[in-house]
């Protein structure tokens, strides 16, 4: 038995193979952008159940506070003002934070063994303790959601509450949220409850509804139903988030041959060494350098 | 430290080895991963109403210890109780965030009394607040307790005191808050919930 309460199934930087013979539910948390009233309980449960204090901001003249991710906000409600249509104004709100991508840029992009794990229910999870800092995760991830400590230089991002998921419970913001617009459960379920919201939604008049969980990272564990699926830019969302192909080009095809480099290097020292030895200093060398030292006198 | 061309070589050549070895697969210890350990496990639940609205939601308060002689129990996480039929679980901002609202350093503690024209204000005790309380409730409907009308018809009411009640109480303890007003006759009878 593996020491952790929760199979792992990807380890950043480490090339021994995971335990993977226990099949776990494959959770996630679903957000219904259409249910969401923006009031925050999400984020005061997020830094409570997390015990993060975060420093008191300022107003900048919108609901959105802070103004941006930060190592103790792991989950911010982004409040977006737009016109989808000319004079039709619209007002959404969505609850940002870690998509736990089935294909994590940040895992993929991190040099840290062990920093970045995800489970076999899908959770992505970052290990502070094997943290070191670089911010890789935040330049692979297709989200932009890590965010660096500048108190202890290590990464900070939402954990699905991992520890409340690894003991049968929700996760903070789900079971807190007053109007049902989070949700959780395992991912199947979520994706059928989606269809019924956006039937739904598309009964209201919004034709384009439709769910986001975007193919191009392997598919979310968190998910959302949006208004307008076919523009998700309205909600600050990427039309179809991928690993940046320069993680895709240093961890995929340079790796092996780095490694290959340097096993060859190694082997190829060890014939050298074996062929012609170590470098000695001959009688006629020595003499000279002597002459030349006694010159110099 | 002065390090030899040789020497720095040898430190070069054993660095660039070892993490080529580990990158062959030789690598140390596999980096066990534990996600953090669920913090209420044995903390002691207590079920609560929350303090703010009207809307009075269910709310389970954990505490550090299990009530043991030798602990001082304190609260290290408020969130709602899904058994609660007003709620179901879920809180709203200022409920998800109880714990600051219970530790506030501006938290009123005790009664406190500011005397006329004061700006100072002092402590006392629950008995000098309650004797005072009682002592002024009982002089103004003494003084102004209206038995009838001009009609002759008895109407028992007493309108220059109010009462502002609380809207986290429960139905039994709203009843017993109401039965006590009302017999004392007194009719502006409010509830915080609507301040």
């Amino acid at each position: 038995m593996a020491l952790q309460s929760l199979d792992i199934q990807a380890r950043s930087a480490t090339t021994t193979a995971v335990p993977g013979v226990r099949e776990t539910l494959d959770v996630a948390k679903l957000i219904d952008i259409s249910k969401c009233i923006g009031c925050k309980a999400c984020q005061v449960a997020c830094m409570q159940w997390n015990d993060l204090q975060g420093e008191i901001g300022h107003n900048h003249g919108d609901y959105q506070n802070p103004r941006d991710l930060n190592d103790t906000t792991w989950t911010l409600m982004r409040f977006y003002e737009v016109e989808p249509e000319p004079d039709r104004l619209e007002w959404l709100i969505r609850k940002d934070g870690c998509m736990h991508c089935a294909d994590p840029g940040c895992l993929a992009a991190c040099p840290a063994p062990g920093a970045i794990v995800r489970y076999s229910n899908g959770i992505v999870d970052f290990h502070q303790e094997h943290c070191i800092g670089c911010g890789y995760c935040i330049t692979g991830c297709p989200f932009d959601i890590p965010r660096l400590s500048k108190k202890d230089e290590k990464a900070y991002k939402c954990t699905l509450c991992s520890d409340r998921v690894a003991v049968g419970l929700a996760p903070a913001c789900v079971k807190t949220c007053p109007t049902g617009a989070i949700t959780f459960g395992g991912k199947d379920e979520m994706i059928r409850h989606a269809e019924t919201r956006v039937a739904d939604l598309r009964e209201r008049g919004f034709v384009k509804a439709g769910l986001y969980d975007p193919p191009g990272v392997g598919g979310t564990h968190v998910m959302y139903v949006l208004q307008h699926a076919d523009r998700p830019e309205l909600y600050g969302l990427p039309k179809d988030p991928t690993i940046s192909p320069l993680v895709e080009l240093w961890k995929g095809a340079a790796k092996p041959l780095a490694i290959a480099t340097m096993a060859l290097v190694g082997l190829a020292s060890l014939f050298h060494y074996v062929t012609k030895g170590p470098n000695a200093v001959s009688r006629e060398i020595e003499k000279e350098t002597e002459h030349e030292e006694e010159e110099q006198a | 430290m002065t390090l030899s061309r040789r020497q720095f070589f040898k430190v070069c050549a054993a660095g660039a080895g070892t993490t080529s070895l580990a990158l062959l697969g030789f690598s140390p210890d596999q980096a066990l991963a534990e996600v953090r350990a669920f913090k209420l496990a044995r903390a002691t639940e207590t079920r609560n109403t929350c303090p703010y609205c009207s809307v009075g939601c269910g709310v389970l308060i954990y505490t550090l210890g299990d009530g043991s002689k030798n602990v001082r129990s304190e609260v290290i996480h408020v969130e709602g109780d899904p058994d609660h039929p007003v709620n179901r679980g879920t809180l709203c901002p200022k409920g998800a965030g109880l714990k600051d609202f219970i530790q506030s350093e501006g938290r009123l503690l005790y009664p406190e009394y500011r005397a006329p024209n004061s700006r100072e204000w002092q402590r006392i005790s629950w008995d000098e607040a309650f004797t005072r309380i009682a002592q002024l409730m009982k002089e103004d409907r003494d003084a102004n307790f209206i038995a009838t009308n001009e009609a002759g018809q008895t109407v028992n009411r007493w309108l220059t005191t109010g009462m502002l009640a609380a809207s986290a109480s429960s139905n039994e303890t709203g009843y017993l808050t109401h039965k006590f007003a009302r017999s004392l006759g007194m009719l502006a009878f409010d509830n915080q919930a609507r301040v």
